[in-house]
């Protein structure tokens, strides 16, 4: 709008930002094009698919000492790189998987694996789950157990007034209805 | 019982806002250190200052890889009560700590630097303009090192006893609160604890 009112200068300026658009755009898919090939350039270096594929699974395991809600495969920063190309050296020296894990945690802690390991000081969050779970389910044994008591409670006979009261109440509401409405219209209804 | 169960989702709460509580005033980048109780990783890595990389003409580089200079291993921390302060020229918070450790360092601690992943003629000339706190500065040009200390990024601060068997590590920048309230404390009860000769 404003172009046309101007003239050419700002027309030129028009259609550059057009044109920014487009590049921006361009880049924009280029770029989500990009992503998944860092990862495929390092699994290239390793030299068999066995190793590559084991790597692909240790790198998703342990977690980035420094951007600390990231995996190493995910992890761009500095330390990670760092890692994975330690991970791949001891691969190629034919290191086992418990000895990566033991390499790792020894420089960085317990903390790098997000498969922690079963012992004294993780027994509380492997178990809680479970113990959460027979917690629930004895929850529901109870409840169960409870309505099918009072279930088998419940037909007990009414006592003698009682009953009068509930058969007063009855004609009553019977009546009501036999006045007020027709009684098609009220099962249509 | 029925009485027992009203209080039920109020124990509940209270457990869980007394945790929630205690997790409030945690850090959740504190990360303790793998390496506390064990001695320094071996190491042979050349000293900073002994490195001819201020000239860069060919000879001088020749001259360099000639002689590398002075080779540092684990036994410079035997002895003394250290700091080891990994730092580096890029890392912008150790720009910000370094008067502070130059700070300590004139009162007679220990600083031994590690100059993590850089270059040796910009940790000189940072050293050279900014003064330098370090009794001994090792090139770790690699991180390799680094990696066998589990340094994750600059500035991290280990403290190292005289047996060399790291004792504290702090990460991030060191302050006056930081060193008042961790590191001396520590620190000093190592100095206390020496031998007489060696204090």
């Amino acid at each position: 709008m404003i172009a046309a009112d101007t003239g050419g200068a700002r027309c030129y300026f028009k259609e550059g930002s057009l044109a920014n658009w487009r590049a921006i755009t361009l880049s924009a898919l280029l770029l989500v094009l990009c992503f998944p090939a860092w990862g495929v350039i390092e699994v290239d270096r390793l030299s068999t698919p066995e190793l590559s594929e084991r790597y692909q699974q240790l790198v998703a395991e342990y977690r980035c000492p420094k951007c600390q809600n990231q995996n190493l495969a995910e992890s761009n920063s500095p330390i990670s790189i760092d890692l994975r190309t330690e991970i791949r050296r001891l691969l190629e020296e034919g290191a086992s998987d418990t000895q990566i894990s033991d390499y790792l945690v020894a420089r960085y802690g317990e903390f790098v694996l997000y498969r922690p390991r079963v012992q004294a000081s993780t027994y509380l969050l492997w178990l809680t789950p479970a113990v959460l779970l027979v917690l629930g389910l004895l929850v529901v044994v109870f409840i169960v157990q409870r309505q099918k008591r009072g279930a088998s409670a419940a037909p007990t006979a009414l006592s003698g007034s009682e009953q009068e009261t509930l058969q007063a109440l009855l004609e009553e509401t019977q009546s009501q209805q036999d006045k007020t409405a027709n009684p098609e219209k009220v099962e249509s209804s | 019982m029925e009485r027992i169960k009203l209080f039920i989702p109020l124990i509940i709460f209270v457990v869980l806002a007394a945790m929630l509580y205690w997790g409030l005033g945690r850090d959740p980048n504190a990360m303790p250190s793998a390496l506390i109780s064990r001695p320094v990783p071996v190491f042979q890595l050349p000293a900073l200052g002994g490195l001819n990389a201020g000239n860069t003409s060919a000879a001088d580089n020749n001259a360099t890889v000639a002689d590398p200079g002075e080779v540092l291993d684990e036994s410079i921390f035997l002895g003394q009560v250290s700091l080891l302060n990994v730092w580096a020229t890029w890392c912008v918070s150790c720009r910000v700590e370094h008067p502070y450790l130059l700070d300590i360092a004139e009162t007679g601690v220990r600083i031994i630097g590690l100059n993590y992943k850089d270059e040796v003629a910009a940790a000189q000339q940072w050293l050279a303009k900014y003064g330098d706190p370090y009794e001994q500065t090792i090139v770790d040009a690699k991180g390799a090192l680094g990696l066998d200390l589990g340094v994750f990024g600059a500035p991290e601060t280990y403290l190292v006893d005289h047996l060399g068997v790291i004792r504290y590590k702090h990460i991030g920048v060191v302050d006056d609160r930081v060193w008042r309230t961790s590191l001396q404390p520590r620190y000093q009860l190592l100095r206390d604890a020496l031998p007489e000769a060696d204090k």
